[in-house]
């Protein structure tokens, strides 16, 4: 499912003195099966531009095409568009409110007219998929942990099966163990799957880590567009919006600036580590280590 | 959809309305109230009318912001409007079936819609210029009389503040959970009645168990704070009169007074 933004703009409280304008000239297009991390400081408009793509928000100008179509045009059902784009917001687990865990994940699928078995079904599935087991169906959602909570928000966003998955800082105020296992089942959904990811995130070393392309967001406007390492060459600009490249990024940096023969755009750990181990005149341990010795 | 209620709603400007002490406001307010129901006849209504237009334009805030406030209320003015229309006893001008218009009835219902918009109007003037804030320390020093009787001042100027501020929170809140339900494909518009009112527990749910989370954790950081009621507790910025505030409420007594006396005097045309 391709997603076609162009030059969107979004004012809220238009001709009041406390004017925002959120999103100024957006062009924006987004491919079926991507993995696109939107990062942003606080405030840069990413929330309110994620909203336009399910069009919870309806742009003040501009258009928004999901798949060649103008989803404000007259007629379009905006309802099934949200069930397709599925969008988990911030703090998913405030939108819990049903008795069980399992009805709770079942009143997405509900909604999309399915029988009660049906949505049960999916709601299991989807369960499943973010790694909860029978265990947890019959409990309350309010006596889960914070990561479990928000692991069933978003196994109901998952149990409508969305070609597209927004998710708005899904891995704020968990701990490290918490934002790993969400971020691998993520991509594991998006290879799986084959699920068009948008994740949201000023974390650069979680966007450097999963994402294949970075849009880079301030003011209102996309400022950097690429992979991570074309986003992360720019670590001055970075820096200047409020973001930062990832720390493995700045210390190969700061090591190529000492001389070293390391590349200045790494962007994981794993890579930092051969290329350091490389500069150092030593193998990979684990990969090569067995027939040096 | 939430964005529209003004009442209660601060207007940021830096007029000589926004500036005067919020006693002098809530006073003026109480003022304007009484002159409100004091004045009779056409010629007090536009006298009060004209001193509202005064105040607004003083106060820069745009009258259309103003108008929108009254949207809210259109309900109320329509249903008082009809009871006195249809309901007031006197020489019959229309009359449809068991319903009689009269024109006691015309006349107390144009009096009655012109006094609820002036008196809404009036209020949300004040609300539009001064934060909750300044209004609600206003008030705790305003009432600071009451405290001889034993009520409980600072403690129900406490309450309000906090109620004021929870507001425009629980507001967004309703607005992100409702969206989040949207995503999730649920329907707020569609269906009968008891579809609707259905619909509504997925957004009520989630709205209480945040807000009483709110309040346990605004609870929690009182209390951290050592806050144990208004017993001994100073202010970083006591409120003070200033010249202005007297020339204020010299005004207002002046229009209370004139309208008094307009009363008396003007004639009684409708």
């Amino acid at each position: 499912m391709s997603i076609e933004i162009s030059n969107l703009n979004a004012v809220y409280n238009a001709g009041l003195p406390y004017e925002v304008h959120a999103l100024t000239d957006i062009d924006l297009t987004i491919h079926d099966g991507e993995f696109v991390g939107l990062a942003g400081h606080t405030g840069s408009g990413k929330s309110t531009l994620i909203q336009h793509i399910n069009g919870l928000l309806k742009p003040t100008s501009g258009t928004i095409k999901v798949n060649g179509e103008d989803i404000h045009a007259e007629g379009y059902n905006l309802r099934l568009l949200r069930t397709r784009v599925g969008l988990v917001f911030q703090y998913p687990e405030h939108q819990l409110f049903e008795a069980d865990v399992l009805s709770d994940v079942a009143f997405g699928p509900k909604n999309q007219g399915l029988t009660k078995e049906e949505a049960a079904e999916k709601a299991k599935e989807a369960l499943a998929l973010v790694g909860m087991d029978e265990s947890f169906y019959g409990l309350s959602p309010f006596e889960l942990s914070g990561g479990q909570k928000r692991r069933v928000a978003i196994a109901g966003m998952l149990a409508m099966d969305p070609e597209v998955l927004i998710l708005d800082e899904p891995t704020a105020g968990l701990d490290p163990m918490g934002r790993d296992e969400i971020l691998g089942e993520l991509k594991k959904l998006h290879e799986e799957k084959h699920l068009t990811v948008i994740l949201v995130s000023h974390s650069m070393e979680d966007l450097g880590q999963y994402a294949e392309r970075i849009v880079v967001m301030s003011g209102g406007k996309v400022v950097m567009d690429g992979t991570p390492k074309e986003v992360f060459s720019h670590s001055e600009e970075l820096t200047a919006i409020g973001l930062a490249v990832p720390q493995v990024t700045s210390v190969c940096r700061m090591l190529a600036d000492a001389g070293w023969p390391v590349e200045n755009n790494v962007t994981t750990v794993e890579e930092a580590k051969r290329q350091i181990l490389a500069a150092l005149g030593k193998a990979l341990p684990e990969e090569e280590g067995a027939h040096v010795s | 959809m939430f964005r529209e209620i003004t009442l209660g709603q601060y207007y940021p400007a830096d007029s000589p309305i926004h500036r005067l002490d919020p006693r002098v406001k809530l006073a003026g307010t109480l003022i304007y109230i009484i002159a409100l129901f004091v004045a009779k006849g056409l010629v007090c209504y536009l006298f009060a009318f004209l001193f509202l237009v005064a105040v607004v334009r003083l106060s820069t805030v745009p009258a259309s912001f103003l108008l929108r406030g009254l949207k809210g209320v259109l309900i109320l003015l329509l249903f008082s409007v009809s009871f006195n229309l249809f309901l007031t006893k006197g020489t019959v001008l229309v009359a449809l079936g068991p319903l009689k218009i009269t024109l006691e009835g015309v006349k107390m219902a144009f009096y009655m819609a012109l006094r609820l918009v002036l008196l809404i109007t009036g209020s949300t003037i004040m609300t539009l210029t001064t934060t909750p804030n300044d209004l609600t320390n206003g008030m705790e020093k305003g009432l600071g009389f009451l405290k001889v009787i034993k009520v409980p001042v600072h403690e129900i100027a406490m309450m309000m503040s906090i109620a004021l501020r929870f507001i425009p929170i629980l507001v967004e809140e309703t607005d992100k959970i409702m969206k989040a339900q949207m995503a999730r494909g649920a329907d707020f518009e569609n269906g009968k009645l008891l579809q609707r009112v259905k619909s509504l527990v997925p957004i009520l749910v989630p709205l209480f168990i945040s807000a009483f989370r709110r309040a346990s954790d605004l609870a929690l950081a009182m209390e951290a704070r050592c806050y144990h009621g208004g017993e001994g507790r100073t202010r970083m910025k006591p409120l003070r009169y200033h010249s202005a505030d007297g020339y204020a409420y010299l005004t207002l007594f002046a229009f209370l007074g004139l309208m008094i006396v307009l009363r008396k005097l003007a004639p009684v045309w409708v």
